[in-house]
């Protein structure tokens, strides 16, 4: 891969980082959408947004394979844990 | 272990020392934890919790964000450019890093001042605990990296920082990207999970 084109990629992934992030800020936190599509939606973006901090931004992609696969398991497991607990939450009784 | 890219060879590296790796490592393990009995405590005051939440301000956990990832991405720049022996703008990006690293800590200052003044503490309720001390505890991860970029910043205008002698370089970037990536999980758990 040439020098010009790993510039590229990056940049790419950060706008698309700063445009999940506005996304997810400013439009699924609203209350067109349910708590839950919501909720979920934004966990998912999240999860995506640390996955491509973890490959592209720390280089991981490039790793030895246990190491990337250690930090992807966290991605995994960290977001099926908040989004499994919150799905067996009760919601708020809607007034 | 080699990838094939492009034709060429490029062997698979960590970047920086593993030691930095294992911190990091043990360091989101512990973050994981605390996520996880955030969302228990929720789970039995889903009322409390929901409640509390409205009162957090998303335009300052939105744009925290925003200052983060675009940090994180100047560090990135600065690494890709010492790889490609470019070192004249390395300075000014750490620089830039190092800047919004601050914008940071004066928009968490804000934030945290407006919650004190309308009475709000650690003590409220569990809400607020979790919140003071999630965010605390990333606070203080944010001041440590801030103390790093200056010694980066230090060391890349002495020149320091050449194609083959970068793991210093590595590592400071190896763990103000996992700051970034500890907030990216932590704002929607405590400002956005409705």
């Amino acid at each position: 891969m040439n020098t010009a084109m790993t510039r590229h990629i990056t940049t790419m992934v950060w706008l698309f980082l700063m445009a999940a992030t506005i996304a997810t800020t400013w439009w699924l936190s609203k209350d067109g959408f349910s708590p839950i599509v919501g909720t979920v939606a934004i966990f998912a973006i999240a999860a995506f947004k640390v996955r491509l901090v973890l490959l592209h931004f720390m280089e991981l992609k490039h790793a030895p394979l246990p190491w990337r696969l250690i930090f992807e398991a966290w991605v995994l497991l960290a977001t099926a844990a908040i989004v499994g607990i919150y799905l067996s939450t009760t919601p708020v009784a809607v007034a | 272990m080699v990838a094939v890219r492009g034709g060429s060879t490029t062997p698979r590296r960590l970047p920086g020392v593993e030691g930095v790796w294992v911190f990091v490592a043990a360091d989101m393990s512990f973050f994981a934890l605390l996520f996880v009995s955030f969302m228990l405590g929720r789970q039995d005051a889903v009322e409390v919790y929901e409640a509390s939440r409205q009162t957090l301000d998303v335009n300052f956990g939105g744009i925290n964000t925003l200052i983060l990832l675009t940090s994180s991405w100047l560090v990135v720049l600065a690494v890709e450019a010492v790889k490609r022996n470019e070192l004249k703008n390395v300075p000014h990006l750490i620089a830039g890093a190092f800047l919004l690293g601050a914008a940071f800590k004066v928009s968490k200052a804000l934030e945290y001042g407006g919650k004190i003044k309308a009475g709000i503490t650690m003590l409220s309720n569990d809400f607020y605990m979790y919140y003071f001390t999630l965010t605390g505890i990333h606070l203080l991860h944010v001041f440590g990296g801030n103390i790093l970029l200056i010694v980066l910043w230090n060391k890349a205008r002495a020149r320091q920082f050449t194609k083959d002698n970068c793991v210093v370089l590595e590592c400071g970037a190896t763990y103000w990207h996992m700051v970034d990536l500890l907030w990216i999980v932590l704002f929607p758990l405590l400002y956005l999970l409705r």
